[in-house]
């Protein structure tokens, strides 16, 4: 088997059977009563942490890449971001479907005045149109360049996620902080790395005299 | 993160007695005993301490609502000087000891001293109160509580014209529980209540549950129950009681004035700014249903807050 042929018939499969992991897991909890007095919570909770963590491994493909070397990683990319799609999908179902049952009235009043849900909705309907354009075909239609600015929208997304959790804490930020540092360091590589390559070129061309 | 895997010293729930057969088993071995002692002493010998409590009455005021199960009730809560996730108070206090304790009274009253558990409760007796609880974050639960009125107990200490308002406060004790040993909240909690609330014989010192002692989780070996307050008023594990003239500080009203007021009263018009109060879950129910004003206890309590306008006393 070629490199290429392992990547696309093993390791693919592989990683993307990993990504269900905390999907089964959930299910196993639901059918084993392992969620708890208060299920409902318990899968809000789950499906939340688990699609911001996916946001931030999505996030973490690029720097991996450029400081390994890696450029196969970037195979996983949209994998992954779908994945952190998903989960959010999910924990956005769990409150709209089971938390508040499709009371539409009650769960917009929740968005008007609740600060939280209003910037997690944001970050969930800011994720809409990237997952809607993840394909090849959106990327050929938008132009890689435009698409590449629209997918920007992931860097916001995964702030007011991390935002959404800390409001959300009563006490005890200790993991929100983790995600929150996480992300800082994933978004001010990005930053870095721009600096350096504008630097790069700004070396290169000769200063006006 | 909520959600963990069993440790392999976790009870499982396969392995827990039905109540039923748990309670047959003791009678059959008190009857045992007693039967045995009766043959070596020839007279009654008093039956050793156990978890069960003897002598229970009705109490009035018990809801006829069906009480949530004992695993839900003692397996979610929020305690956080046992950890800040709700399932931590129950697989965090196994080291926790409830027995022996004392409860210091001070502050504006003729009688303070520091007095054993036991006579903290000596002379009341033990009532049921099955009650409704309201968390503030929008769950709730019916609970069968065993307890003594609050107001009989504080009657002891004979509080003076001065006390306005009694404070309580929580164990310090990090080393059996280990929320305290992180800055969650600032320790030792207090909670406090204006002394007609205090009066009112619906506020209770808990010591039970489903007619057993309280488990560490609940708040052993007293706490305080208030019914028509949200869940974080009624503080737990208490060892400390000051009649005070003036509102005491008390721990989520600090960590979040704008979140916590110190009345806590359940009340459906005024929203936490996180959490809308007009509706609740109650655990092991799918659907929300319609929060009641002061948690159903309008017609016992609302008096007490006549002329107060409560989105400002909130």
């Amino acid at each position: 088997m070629t490199r290429e042929q392992r990547l696309r018939r093993i390791v693919k499969p592989a990683v993307f059977a990993l990504c269900l992991g905390p999907l089964a897991w959930a299910a196993w909890l639901a059918a084993s009563s392992g969620l708890g007095a208060n299920p409902i919570e318990a899968a809000i909770r789950h499906f939340g942490d688990w699609g911001l963590r996916f946001l931030l491994i999505a996030l973490a493909v690029t720097p991996l890449r450029e400081i390994t070397g890696l450029s196969q990683l970037a195979r996983f990319r949209r994998m992954i971001g779908l994945f952190a799609f998903f989960y959010v999908f999910l924990h956005f179902s769990a409150y709209v479907g089971l938390d508040q049952f499709f009371d539409w009235q009650a769960i917009w009043a929740d968005i008007a005045k609740r600060t939280y849900i209003t910037i997690g909705m944001a970050a969930f309907a800011l994720l809409v149109p990237l997952a809607a354009t993840s394909t090849k075909g959106w990327i050929k239609r938008l132009g890689g360049k435009r698409w590449q600015v629209l997918h920007r929208a992931v860097y916001a997304a995964g702030v007011l996620g991390v935002i959404h959790y800390f409001l959300m804490i009563k006490a005890g930020y200790r993991e929100a902080a983790v995600y929150a540092v996480l992300l800082a360091l994933l978004l001010g590589w990005r930053l870095f790395a721009r600096w350096r390559k504008r630097a790069a070129k700004g070396a290169g061309t000769p200063l006006p005299a | 993160m909520l959600i963990r895997f069993a440790r392999a010293s976790d009870v499982k729930s396969s392995e827990i007695t039905p109540k039923a057969v748990f309670e047959e088993r003791r009678r059959f071995l008190k009857t045992a005993a007693v039967a045995g002692a009766g043959l070596v002493a020839g007279h009654f010998l008093p039956a050793p301490a156990e978890a069960a409590l003897q002598g229970i009455t009705k109490g009035r005021f018990s809801t006829d609502e069906e009480p949530t199960s004992q695993m839900s009730i003692t397996s979610y809560n929020n305690f956080y000087e046992f950890g800040g996730d709700k399932t931590d108070p129950a697989r965090n206090s196994k080291n926790f000891k409830p027995k022996p304790w004392t409860v210091a009274v001070g502050g504006h009253c003729e009688k303070p001293g520091t007095y054993a558990y036991e006579d903290v409760i000596k002379g009341l007796p033990l009532e049921e109160r099955i009650y409704r609880l309201r968390c503030v974050e929008a769950w709730s639960m019916v609970i069968p509580w065993v307890g003594v009125p609050l107001g009989d107990v504080l009657k002891k200490y004979g509080p003076t014209g001065q006390a306005k308002y009694v404070a309580f406060e929580t164990v310090v004790r990090p080393e059996e529980m280990p929320g305290q040993k992180t800055p969650l909240l600032p320790w030792p909690y207090v909670e406090g209540l204006r002394m007609d609330e205090a009066m009112h014989p619906l506020a209770i010192l808990a010591v039970g549950l489903y007619g057993e002692e309280l488990l560490p989780q609940n708040g052993a070996p007293l706490r305080l129950m208030v019914p028509w307050k949200y869940g974080f008023k009624s503080i737990k594990s208490i060892v400390k009681i000051t009649f005070t003239e003036t509102e005491p500080p008390t721990t989520w009203n600090k960590q979040g004035p704008v979140e916590y007021g110190f009345y806590a009263n359940v009340n459906p018009t005024v929203d936490h700014p996180r959490w809308s109060q007009a509706k609740e879950r109650r655990i092991g129910e799918f659907l929300r249903r319609d929060t009641l004003m002061f948690n159903g206890y309008a017609d016992q309590v609302a008096g007490l807050y006549a002329g107060m306008d409560l989105r400002k006393f909130y």
